[in-house]
């Protein structure tokens, strides 16, 4: 949360964290029953999907939300970690696949996201805000036209298929059930990390530079290198939702990392809102849906037109996301409101 | 959040959140097509499906007596979205018959989905990679429809032979389909004895050819051309420009109609190119006009119907043809359907289509050649068929199993 | 010459000097490249006469087209801070116009006049109706440019679906010219010269007269005057009474006007087809992050080296040349991440 900051928005923020208070409880007990109703294909095509899409935004909401970078490279970042499964893991097109153990591979993918991650804020952080934008989608270009040419480390156009989940426990963790929780079970882990880290000393920091870079380098900040830092905490995210995306996709190629999903990413961020970090999965449940049912009510046509238009929309009207509209609209639904916290 | 989790469970209901609705009623039958209805390919996907559709009006919307149900999926050509779809299909409507994709990658993609639901049976679109049946192949994945090496089966023979091209230099796109290509025709043109000393492989998104061009050596005999759409016309425009002279030889999808209707100066340069494909403009066979004609019914179609519609109509005529033979019953987990499509031979507007072990067709290529029709207007004029083309393009398996998986290098006769 | 560098060139030569002797000997040796004839050894390493000089001209006359996009896009963001992602759009609804009017018309010409002037007009309207209700917000008005981008290309792939289209040049355009550089002797005497498509150096020409134009007026004129001094001050411009506001739209005119008339120009070179959009819009953001954000020379610096690096790399080293373009964009940024001839951030 902003409040420390925003003091004259600080009742308002002040009530928005009380209701989430309770709100995160009966979310929480909402997404550990959702398997008691919802279907295979809802558990994992949408439950586990956005969850995964969830917190590849997330890792944008923290960096863009908190630190003021608007990065496009997150799915790049991401995409990196799904490469690393597929290359230390196993997979069945006949390139790499060493076969090594998930619990060695899923660290090294996670950290060699973060420090990508980390090398991109270092070319883009030294610029300034808006440039941020227009580096990382070069950078996400690049990485994308890498991947296929590549073939010797990232097998090129094909990219890598028949990359499994682990087997571990007994249990197969891409079957519906387990991969949801597995999925549920990160993204609040990741959740709670962003929620911790935006009240921590780190994280005030972190908003402060975003606020004003020049006061705090005088007071002796380091603003590039913490901004770099942040850059690597949002990598670990990304490449924790990566590892869960090739495990979901069961596949990663160029197109996977490509333009068009950089560009989701955000669209996602946006849509969900980037004050809080509860935003970009609500963005992404809201996408995913329409993504997959678009075809049945409008035709999948023009999708496209459907999800930008929507997107002009929430960036006109309320600049903080379906976050930002419940934001203005709560205070006409209840009255009063419930603090729990101090 | 209370609204927004209410809001939610209402939306699952409305949905049919709880479980994908099982099978409506008995006398009808879900049949999933998947092709590309969005994303730069929307024309060529839309003309896959008027393929299906004829193959479905054909048979008065029925299969093993059952009405068919047409549940669409749609994917950008990307092999992510072709999952996506697909699993839509299979795990949330239910189908257990699925029509599809149209493009390569997506076809591996699918058959590696496929092995996870053992009880669907998924018949190709018009996806032409060799792996989805050659190496690795899923047993419920089947292909009536021919791969991009096949394709170009006569075509390497003929430009050494007939053509007396000795010495010819390749630029295709830098991805698989290409390579396939490439390899379909090398692997002809170097048995008969021909050398390929320069192959220029132009990464996707590129369009201007002019320093390609420039490169490619002065002294063979032609060049073969395997670039598609945007890629194909740019070349040739390009080609035109810097004045090339080599003759050209064509990829299956270079010199197809929508290039040669463009309007542009190439047409000087594209005259006289032989190319070779799963079909013929000018076939004249009376199954082939009778096809065309039944064709141009459909609503928005082409002058003539384009591979992808040919291909989705094998295929979706094929599921239909094995329907009927177990009554439109796949109750079993569709193994006596599969059973009946491992056996199925049929006539088809080009031939006769039978699969092999591996569940790919065995079928007739047609080899072709530009030419100025009467009307001015440039047409694909037909040379030759070469018959029964099965997926090692004549060789026995086990050696065209060693020549090795399509690449950048394979193969290769400087 | 100051005192200081009198002093040191005593010791040797100066650092300016010394770049001075390098420039020389670079363009000495591509002087003989490109007109001398080549050796046997050369045209072992660099594959022949024919492929480099073609490159080199390549990569000159691309880099033109890519001039003449990427000039309104630095400019828009040079005066306004707002980062026009929908600049691509602009140049593929410019393209497409081109070409409908050129195939209802039959006049080439027509066709590029419509360009510019239909896409200036859409500009004017984009900033009168979107950007200046945002201003100041510079994340908003990139996030709604980049909406805009989205819908446009799904509107323009509905309207001319996914068809490659060719805007047809006039016969005065078309053909080759042949070089005075002679490739090699054939075995009779006679000389080989390189043949050049007229029309790539029409469109590197008209790029260096706008390039030399817009110099002009922002350097010569009233407006350009104030175009700069909103760059540098948009507070104070605004402050001495100037209506920044008709500043900004004719900026917006330009730059969008400059990107359909590119659109024009370079669908008749290569040809019109969804994704150029975004193709377009990678090539004038990696010109102008070297070249500069804001800066009409940096764009044409940038624009010079991008487009000799896409065309040398396609020939040499096809398989990584794409990416050469973001390797140089990157190394800019390392050593200055203003780019080349951008103001210290």
């Amino acid at each position: 949360m902003t409040l420390a900051i925003e003091t004259p928005r600080k009742s308002r923020v002040d009530t928005l964290l009380g209701d989430i208070g309770i709100g995160q409880v009966l979310l929480a007990v909402a997404l550990l029953l959702y398997p008691a109703i919802a279907s295979d294909f809802f558990l994992t095509q949408i439950g586990g999907y956005s969850l995964i899409w969830g917190m590849i935004a997330l890792s944008l909401m923290m960096l863009a939300g908190y630190g003021g970078m608007v990065s496009l490279a997150q799915i790049t970042v991401a995409g990196l970690a799904g490469y690393m499964v597929a290359i230390f893991g196993e997979n069945n097109s006949n390139v790499h696949g060493f076969g090594w153990p998930w619990w060695v591979v899923v660290p090294i993918a996670v950290f060699v996201a973060g420090i990508a991650s980390a090398l991109i804020g270092a070319i883009s952080a030294r610029t300034d805000g808006i440039y941020t934008i227009m580096i990382t989608l070069a950078i996400a270009t690049a990485m994308y036209y890498f991947t296929q040419q590549n073939y010797a480390l990232f097998n090129g156009f094909p990219g890598f298929t028949g990359i499994r989940a682990p087997d571990f426990l007994g249990i197969y963790w891409r079957d519906p059930m387990p991969f949801y929780y597995l999925c549920l079970g990160v993204a609040v882990v990741a959740y709670a990390a962003v929620l911790y880290c935006a009240r921590s000393t780190f994280g005030l920091a972190l908003q402060a530079l975003r606020d004003n870079p020049r006061r705090m380098r005088a007071l002796g900040f380091h603003v590039t290198q913490h901004k770099i830092v942040t850059y690597f905490y949002a990598g670990l995210i990304a490449g924790l939702a990566g590892v869960l995306l090739v495990w979901f996709n069961g596949r990663i190629s160029p197109g996977t990392i490509g333009v068009g999903a950089a560009i989701n990413v955000l669209i996602i961020a946006v849509i969900g809102g980037m004050r809080h970090p509860i935003g970009p999965f609500l963005g992404a449940l809201v996408v995913v849906l329409m993504q997959t049912f678009a075809i049945d009510i409008v035709g999948a046509e023009r999708f496209n037109t459907l999800i930008g238009l929507f997107f002009l929309a929430i960036v006109f009207i309320s600049p903080d996301g379906l976050l930002g509209l419940w934001g203005k609209l709560k205070p006409h639904l209840r009255q009063e409101s419930l603090r729990s916290g101090p | 959040m209370h609204i927004h989790r209410r809001t939610l469970l209402a939306l699952a209901l409305a949905t049919g959140l709880t479980a994908p609705s099982l099978a409506l009623a008995e006398d009808t039958i879900k049949l999933g097509i998947l092709a590309t209805f969005e994303g730069a390919f929307t024309v060529l996907g839309e003309d896959g499906m008027r393929g299906a559709m004829l193959a479905i009006e054909e048979a008065n919307g029925m299969a093993g007596g059952k009405k068919i149900e047409i549940v669409k999926g749609s994917s950008d050509a990307s092999p992510d979205s072709a999952v996506r779809a697909v699993r839509k299909l299979v795990e949330q409507d239910g189908v257990k018959v699925v029509v599809g994709p149209l493009s390569g990658d997506e076809g591996i993609a699918v058959k590696d989905y496929a092995k996870t639901q053992p009880d669907v049976t998924f018949i190709n679109g018009t996806s032409a990679a060799q792996d989805t049946t050659l190496r690795d192949p899923a047993e419920n994945f089947f292909r009536f429809s021919t791969d991009g090496a096949q394709w170009m089966a006569g075509l390497g023979t003929y430009a050494f032979n007939e053509k007396g091209y000795k010495k010819v230099a390749t630029v295709a796109e830098d991805y698989s389909f290409p390579y396939t290509q490439v390899f379909g025709f090398m692997a002809e043109f170097c048995k008969a004895g021909g050398t390929v000393p320069s192959k220029s492989w132009v990464p996707i998104g590129n369009k201007d050819y002019s320093s390609v061009i420039a490169a490619i050596p002065d002294d063979v005999d032609a060049i073969y051309v395997a670039l598609g759409g945007a890629d194909g016309v740019n070349f040739l425009t390009q080609y035109q420009q810097a004045g090339g002279e080599a003759p050209l030889i064509g990829g299956s999808i270079t010199v197809d109609q929508t290039v040669l209707s463009s309007k542009g100066k190439m047409r000087d340069v594209v005259i006289g190119t032989p190319s070779a494909g799963p079909i013929a403009d000018t076939n004249d066979t009376p199954e082939w006009l009778a096809f065309v004609e039944a064709y141009k019914k459909q609503p928005d179609a082409f002058p003539s119907p384009s591979l992808f519609a040919h291909g989705y109509y094998i295929n979706t005529k094929a599921a239909i043809l094995a329907l009927d033979e177990v009554g439109g019953d796949v109750s079993d987990g569709g193994k006596k359907f599969r059973e009946a499509l491992s056996k199925l031979s049929f006539d088809t507007p080009t031939g006769k289509v039978s699969l092999d072990k591996n569940r790919n067709a065995v079928a007739d290529m047609y080899l072709t050649e530009v030419s100025e029709g009467a009307d001015g207007n440039l047409y694909n004029k037909l040379v030759k068929v070469v018959s029964q083309v099965n997926q090692t393009l004549g060789i026995p398996e086990e050696e065209f199993l060693a020549l090795g998986a399509v690449s950048r290098e394979n193969p290769s006769c400087p | 010459m100051s005192v200081l560098d009198q002093q040191t060139a005593g010791a040797g030569i100066t650092k300016r000097q010394g770049w001075g002797i390098a420039a020389l000997l670079f363009a000495a040796v591509m002087a003989w490249l490109i007109f001398a004839i080549w050796p046997d050894w050369l045209n072992d390493i660099l594959i022949s006469k024919k492929a480099f000089v073609s490159s080199i001209f390549n990569g000159i006359t691309l880099a033109g087209l890519y001039f003449l996009v990427a000039s309104g896009f630095t400019l828009v963001f040079g005066l306004m801070r707002n980062v026009n992602l929908a600049h691509g759009s602009l140049y593929l609804v410019g393209a497409y116009i081109g070409y409908e009017v050129t195939r209802l018309t039959g006049y080439w010409l027509l066709g590029v006049a419509a360009g510019f002037l239909v896409l200036a007009l859409i500009g004017v309207v984009l900033q009168v109706t979107v950007f200046r209700r945002l201003e100041g917000d510079d994340l908003r008005q990139t996030l709604v440019t980049i909406g805009i981008s989205i819908v446009a290309a799904d509107l323009m792939l509905w309207m001319w679906t996914g068809a490659t289209y060719q805007i047809t040049t006039p016969e005065w355009l078309d053909g080759a010219v042949k070089l005075p550089i002679i490739t090699a002797f054939r075995s009779n005497g006679d000389a080989v010269y390189i043949n050049y498509p007229f029309y790539r150096l029409v469109v590197l020409g008209v790029a260096i007269v706008i390039g030399i134009g817009l110099w002009l007026l922002l350097n010569k004129t009233r407006v350009g005057m104030m175009i700069r001094a909103g760059v540098d001050d948009r507070a104070m411009l605004a402050a001495s009474g100037v209506n920044v506001h008709a500043v900004f739209a004719i900026v917006f005119a330009i730059g969008a006007g400059l990107a359909g008339f590119a659109g024009v120009v370079g669908g008749s070179a290569l040809s019109v087809a969804p994704g150029e959009d975004v193709r377009y819009l990678l090539a004038s953001l990696v010109v102008v992050i070297v070249g500069g954000m804001g800066s009409i020379t940096g764009a044409a610096i940038g624009a010079l080296l991008i487009g000799l690096a896409e065309q040398i790399g396609l020939v040499y080293f096809p398989t990584y040349g794409i990416v050469l373009t973001f390797v140089i964009m990157v190394v800019t940024l390392a050593i200055r991440p203003q780019g080349i001839m951008g103001k210290s951030l």
